[in-house]
């Protein structure tokens, strides 16, 4: 176990490093000038090499790649002061700390994508489970006509229509809208219930037709069987033998989705004006704040990758088969 | 030849194929789409697909036919079609005889032309870039599958690198960017240049479920008695993939091809709504929704057309993605 989270931990600092260094040399690759940006209207060559020099853009790539890295670890000075240990320079756009702003924003994201996540997975799962206990009924048919059509559905189509309904025409909840978690729970709940909602579409659907073909499958495992004629209860053998290995499969996808995860919390962010790393991403990468881009592409690489180290550590946990080697 | 192709089952039907007394040999192709026709629910998403890159294909006729174009902005030219907010002025966005799908907000296009031509342009990336990934997944799974030893471990670090790469947010980080390296800051980029910079990104990352299924497949194929017959034969490597490898992976290969081809679309769209993919004027399936986003409250009959659109043809591609992988695979029930 220790030997695989080491071996994992080291290969996800490899595919780190290449990331950034692919968006830093790639960003500078680009014609256009980073300073042009912070110098704003009335730019005058001198003040434009002042800045320059501030931003530390006047050395070479490499340096400035090294620079940047190394201030990760270890801080470093910037012209609008020190910068303390995670230094992810400052924006070019408006001179913020990149750190300061990621660690604002990163709660939206987390509240959306781990509601989000918690929406899908119940409904998902259970939508499935009953589908596959009530297979070839009218009610399974239904799900799984449900089922396709809801995955056709897109965030930025349902979104605005939800918007407009909920919100504007039944005037039920209120504009949705990020309240932190610690100062009003229910504020948090109800500003996030709409985005929770939507996202989720996208990945549901998904997830019944998953979790459904991955359980009839079990019903008919070996295993299952004995259980059954051993004189269990139905209940004690569906969920205790067939539900825990139907599992496997879905624990995987969802190793994987996490990546769309957070694509789709970018479009849901985007669309209700939630203040997270997604719209944080977009607003940046039109502005050609490379810091910002950076911060947020090395931050949540970070994260998507360390998520996957622990689905496949929790895959083990679930299935005894697994050797995590 | 059409009574070869009469459906039914197969087994009497390979009776009645011995034609004059001479046995016809089904090729696995014909006895797919023998499959495939027998399918309703498949038969007629293929159908509504079909629709769909027709109308793509043939925007420039329906344009000509219906009489208007995607480009001119006929709420502005005519008065009283948009009233001084810049909404349609007859009810449900402006529709009626002359402006089917009603009329867009503000600059006044017309919807109908807007989606024909969106789906064209977006149809259009979504093909090239499912080509392109398809070939580089073939190049890459089948090398690495045929080859192995060192060959496959680099090819294989280098899939695993390119899917853990957070893959939305490199599209909208390097969709701009890549365009600011052929282009110039003072100019506008042409739109020829746009799309390709769209098929590039997505491309890039497109191609490696594919890639890894086939590597899986070619390995397990490589160790079969055909290919080692192959081997023995003096055949060399190249015609070895081409003849015996190739023909045994086509199934996987159309199976993923149709469910990446709508992934694409709604990728494409989504990077069109954040406002990094297709720019103005080109019409785009996907800044359809941007536009209906914006415009919501006051018209939300705009939102409907290019959202329905791209409902019925998600629904269709998945639905006919299906019945191609039941048609060449039999024994995977739904």
């Amino acid at each position: 176990m220790l030997r695989f989270l080491i071996r994992r931990s080291l290969g996800a600092v490899v595919i780190l490093l290449i990331i950034s260094a692919v968006t830093f040399f790639l960003f500078y690759a680009v014609p256009r000038d980073p300073a042009m940006l912070a110098c704003g209207k009335n730019c005058t060559p001198d003040a434009l090499e002042v800045i320059h020099r501030n931003l530390g853009l006047d050395k070479p790539v490499p340096q400035q790649y090294w620079e940047f890295m190394s201030g990760i670890v270890t801080g470093r000075d910037f012209a609008q002061g020190p910068c303390p240990a995670p230094c992810f320079g400052y924006s070019f756009a408006n001179s913020d700390p990149v750190w300061g702003t990621i660690v604002d924003r990163f709660p939206t994201t987390v509240s959306l994508t781990v509601g989000g996540a918690v929406v899908f997975l119940v409904i998902g799962l259970g939508a499935g489970m009953i589908a596959a206990h009530k297979k070839g009924t009218l009610l399974d048919k239904a799900f799984s006509t449900g089922s396709l059509v809801l995955s056709s559905m897109q965030i930025y189509f349902i979104g605005p229509l939800v918007l407009a309904l909920v919100v504007y025409n039944l005037e039920l909840l209120d504009q949705p809208q990020y309240v932190p978690l610690t100062e009003d729970p229910a504020g948090w709940f109800m500003g996030l219930l709409i985005p929770w909602c939507v996202v989720q579409i996208i990945f549901t659907a998904n997830y019944t037709r998953l979790a459904r073909s991955s359980m009839i499958e079990q019903l008919q495992e070996d295993h299952v069987r004995t259980a059954r004629a051993k004189g269990m209860s139905g209940r004690t053998v569906f969920f205790r033998y067939a539900w825990r290995g139907s599992l496997i499969p879905i624990v995987t996808i969802f190793g994987v989705d996490l990546g769309s995860l957070f694509g789709g919390a970018m479009i849901t962010e985007w669309t209700f004006s939630l203040p997270g790393l997604g719209t944080l991403a977009v607003d940046s990468v039109q502005n050609t704040d490379l810091p910002m881009v950076m911060g947020v592409m090395l931050f949540a690489a970070t994260f998507i990758i360390l998520f996957n180290i622990i689905v496949d550590a929790v895959y083990a946990f679930i299935d005894p088969r697994v050797r995590l080697s | 030849m059409a009574g070869a192709e009469t459906p039914g089952p197969e087994g009497v039907d390979a009776e009645r194929g011995a034609k004059n007394g001479e046995l016809t040999g089904r090729s696995p192709g014909k006895l797919m789409w023998m499959r495939f026709k027998r399918d309703r629910v498949g038969v007629v998403s293929a159908c509504v697909v079909g629709f769909f890159f027709l109308v793509a294909l043939c925007a420039p006729l329906v344009s000509k036919l219906y009489g208007k174009d995607a480009y001119t902005r006929y709420g502005q030219i005519t008065p009283g079609l948009l009233n001084e907010n810049g909404y349609p002025v007859k009810p449900n966005g402006g529709i009626d005889g002359e402006h089917w799908f009603g009329l867009e907000p503000d600059l006044g296009r017309d919807v109908f032309m807007q989606l024909v031509y969106g789906m064209r342009t977006s149809l259009g990336l979504a093909i090239a870039i499912t080509i392109l990934s398809v070939l580089t997944a073939i190049v890459i799974g089948v090398a690495g599958g045929y080859f192995g030893g060192r060959t496959d471990y680099f090819l294989g670090r280098l899939t695993d690198l390119m899917m853990s790469f957070p893959n939305q947010l490199f599209f909208i980080a390097f969709t701009p960017v890549i365009g600011a390296l052929f282009v110039n800051e003072q100019d506008e980029m042409p739109t020829w240049m746009r799309a390709c910079v769209l098929i590039y990104v997505m491309w890039l990352l497109g191609w490696m479920t594919l890639a890894r299924l086939l590597r899986g497949q070619v390995l397990s194929l490589r160790e079969r008695e055909f290919i080692e017959a192959a081997k023995v034969a003096g055949t060399p490597p190249s015609r070895i993939v081409r003849k015996e490898l190739l023909p045994n992976v086509v199934t996987p290969i159309l199976v993923q091809s149709t469910y990446m081809l709508p992934n694409f679309v709604t990728s494409i769209a989504g990077l069109s709504f954040l406002g990094v993919g297709m720019l103005e004027p080109t019409p785009d399936w996907g800044r359809m929704f941007a536009t209906g986003a914006k415009v919501y409250q006051s018209d939300i009959t705009y939102m409907f057309f290019p959202g329905g659109a791209m409902v019925l043809f998600i629904v269709a591609f998945n639905l006919l993605g299906d019945s191609v992988r039941d048609a060449f695979d039999p024994k995977s029930g739904r």
